[in-house]
């Protein structure tokens, strides 16, 4: 089923799986079926058939190869974030499970039951189902989980052998051999084999199926080897006397980033995002978060970036700890110093964002639009360059615009495609001396149902003092639909 | 040494590589020149505008046309100055990137910061000069003391890029040249009517360019033509030959 789920959590979320999904995979000359979804099983496709079989049975099977590594992966992952997250003790249970030591880790969590339906919780948002049991011992809890009735099983301590007990010998995992032999002495369930005596079975079916029985009710003890999740490179300095001065914190720094650098050369990474979290004496945490426009792991940098933020730190009574870990770290190759290239600009962008907040860097980008005040939109700083023309240069434009235009009183001008010969604007009469125009722009229909028809005809006047205005009138004068011939100063021209 | 190679065409070579590495660091650097390409304006600046300082211009009167002559003069100083990037801190929004673009400076070059008081626009121009890799920074602020300016000029002189200040009047601060600065050079522009064109329109814009004040040089003041596409000025022809016929398009008056 982690398969077919896997297959499922990737495609499109809107698009649910109409035909039976069935994984295939090569068994010697053959395919057969790797896995099948509940659609699949409830008309009678099981993992292990032949896939021709399959296809002959129901028309229209949705077929994909098998991908037991990439299940794996998705394995291992899900133990990793498990042993982040629920025990330090998690292993992967290959091939679609996973083993978790949870003693002292459960009373933490609310007890066994929440643990267990929080898990259910977790994973159901990955779009996973689960089957989880929960038993003194390994054995136990691996059998009830794989084939138990219901789908959590917790198991009280010290009645794991009546709760195997019911379970089939498959559960015992002793192998496909000893399995059919069993079954052909009609031996069907864990429970007869608890209440024959030991020592024939050992010589029957040696000692594998004796340890796995003692390993099922508890008797012996199963080591599973747990794996050590991946960890954020982090650096840590304790202080031995509470710290509350920016010199203090400044020094703290300068050693934090040097032994964060080390650990980030280490395993290859940039940080893109760092996280101080300043420990206080009286137990709160102050996280401070710095973001980079690219990933670095140059320790002036970082150094710079964070001494610049230190002002924002409240040291309270006094500063216990500082930790300083990269959050989010990207791959980062060698790279190399003294080249010749014109320096990167992206340190300045971060310093700069660091300073004045990240809105307050960016780069102009053209929009095709007419209308003036929509004709620029915002980039980020460090966005590739377009290259090209941006803006079409037919008609001059001016060097300020003003936001929003400012209303002209008293225009003289002809109708309907007069320059004005006259206006006033902040309290000043302009005389105009000559002038271009009119440049039409239509309003924009499709943005705007108001400015269906509407229409502002620009003017480029210079008055008698040489000062160079852009005016328009809305409307085009003929039609009174277009515009209520309302003049305004939009910008102004060197 | 010249001595060690003996045919002249490897010398020459070897001086012009020489040269080569002193001009972007080094004393050819810190006295490397913009050009305005103008006799009268190169010959009073002694060859051209110095790059790695700082220079400051604003508008003769706080009228629009002045400011907006001063910008296009700062804006087409900044294209000229190099392809490296160009970074234009300000106060207010209302710089029109498409009027930028049609003096020369393109958008891909052009980084903008926005702040919201002088002292951040000083720390931001402080921050992008010390870090160099651009080839002019640009900063709108009203005023600005000796501190700041100085802070500027060094900066600017220590990684050769230029500090472009553009002064903009706002009631509250007063004339903003009425301060002393460290500035190497402080000009000021005045809007004056535009070229005559044959037909009626608006021809190309003039300004009165005045040099206030320079280190070491004198002042003086020239009527010009403002910027063409590439940010070049140029010197008026027949600036005293003005008649003051209106000259509207699509209107004849005498």
């Amino acid at each position: 089923m982690l398969a077919i789920e896997r297959i499922v959590r990737a495609s499109p979320a809107d698009a649910p799986p109409e035909a039976p999904l069935v994984t295939s995979i090569a068994d010697g000359q053959r395919l057969v079926i790797a896995a099948a979804c509940r659609q699949a099983r409830a008309l009678g496709i099981a993992p292990g058939q032949p896939l021709a079989q399959a296809q002959a049975m129901v028309k229209g099977l949705d077929i994909r190869p098998a991908d037991p590594l990439g299940d794996e992966a998705l394995v291992a992952r899900i133990a990793d974030h498990a042993a982040r997250r629920w025990t330090p003790l998690a292993a992967a249970d290959l091939p679609d499970g996973l083993w978790l030591d949870i003693t002292g880790a459960a009373h933490l969590l609310g007890g066994e039951a929440r643990l267990a339906a929080a898990m259910q919780r977790r994973l159901a948002r990955a779009g996973l189902t689960t089957r989880i049991a929960i038993a003194d011992c390994y054995g136990a809890a691996h059998g009830l989980a794989r084939w138990g009735k219901d789908a959590v099983a917790i198991v009280p301590s010290g009645e794991q052998a009546q709760a195997v007990a019911s379970l089939p010998v498959a559960a015992l995992r002793i192998g496909a051999e000893i399995e059919e032999r069993l079954t052909r002495l009609g031996i069907e369930r864990i429970g007869e084999l608890l209440a024959m005596p030991r020592a024939p079975l050992a010589r029957r079916f040696g000692m594998t199926l004796v340890a796995r029985l003692d390993q099922a009710t508890g008797r012996a003890a199963e080591p599973v080897a747990a794996l050590v999740p991946s960890e954020i490179p982090a650096a840590h300095r304790r202080f031995a006397e509470p710290i509350a001065s920016a010199e203090a914190i400044a020094h703290a720094i300068v050693g934090l980033c040097n032994a964060l650098v080390l650990r980030l050369t280490e395993a290859g990474l940039g940080a893109r995002r760092l996280r101080l979290a300043v420990e206080r004496i009286d137990g709160t945490v102050q996280p401070l978060i710095l973001g980079m426009a690219r990933a670095t792991r140059d320790a002036r940098h970082l150094r710079r970036l964070l001494d610049a933020r230190i002002e924002t730190i409240d040291p309270g009574f006094g500063i216990d700890a500082l930790v300083l870990s990269a959050i989010a770290a990207e791959p980062l190759a060698a790279t190399q110093i003294g080249s010749d290239d014109a320096p990167d600009l992206a340190p300045l962008v971060d310093r700069l964002a660091g300073r004045l907040g990240p809105a307050a860097l960016w780069r102009s980008a053209a929009v095709e639009s007419d209308v003036p005040e929509r004709a620029v939109r915002r980039l980020p700083a460090l966005a590739a360059p377009r290259g090209g023309d941006p803006w079409p240069a037919h008609w001059p434009r001016p060097i300020r615009l003003l936001d929003p235009p400012e209303p002209a009183s008293a225009v003289i001008a002809l109708l309907p495609d007069g320059a004005p010969a006259r206006f006033t604007w902040r309290r000043r009469i302009h005389r105009v001396v000559c002038a271009d125009g009119p440049e039409r722009i239509h309003g924009e229909w499709w943005k705007r149902s108001t400015e269906q028809s509407a229409v502002r005809d620009y003017f480029r006047v210079e008055d008698d003092a040489g000062a160079r205005f852009w005016l328009y009138r809305r409307g085009d004068g003929v039609d009174e639909a277009t515009g209520d011939l309302a003049w305004f100063v939009h910008g102004v021209f060197a | 040494m010249l001595a060690d190679s003996l045919q002249p065409g490897t010398a020459l070579a070897d001086l012009r590589r020489r040269l080569s590495l002193l001009e972007r660091d080094g004393r050819a650097g810190r006295r490397a020149r913009l050009t305005f390409d103008i006799t009268a304006i190169d010959r009073q600046l002694d060859a051209g505008l110095l790059i790695p300082a700082l220079h400051e211009a604003s508008g003769a009167t706080p009228s629009a046309g002045d400011e907006a002559a001063a910008t296009a003069f700062i804006a087409g100083l900044a294209a000229r100055l190099g392809s490296a990037p160009v970074l234009w801190a300000g106060r207010q929004r209302d710089l029109h990137a498409p009027g930028i673009a049609q003096l020369g400076l393109h958008p891909d070059r052009l980084i903008r910061v926005d702040a919201s008081r002088d002292e951040d626009v000083l720390a931001a121009m402080e921050e992008a000069l010390r870090h160099g890799g651009l080839s002019a920074v640009i900063g709108e602020i009203a005023r600005a003391g000796m501190t700041a300016t100085r802070r500027l000029q060094l900066a600017a002189e220590a990684r050769s890029v230029t500090a472009l200040l553009l002064r903009r009047h706002r009631a509250a601060a007063g004339a903003p040249f009425a301060e002393p600065s460290a500035a190497h050079s402080r000009w000021t522009l005045a809007a004056l009517p535009s070229a005559p064109l044959a037909v009626d329109g608006v021809g190309r814009p003039r300004w009165r360019l005045t040099l206030v004040r320079q280190r070491g040089g004198e002042g003086d003041a020239w009527i010009v033509e403002g910027c063409d596409a590439t940010g070049r000025i140029a010197l008026a022809a027949d600036a005293g030959d003005r008649t003051d016929r209106p000259r509207i398009a699509g209107r004849r008056a005498a």
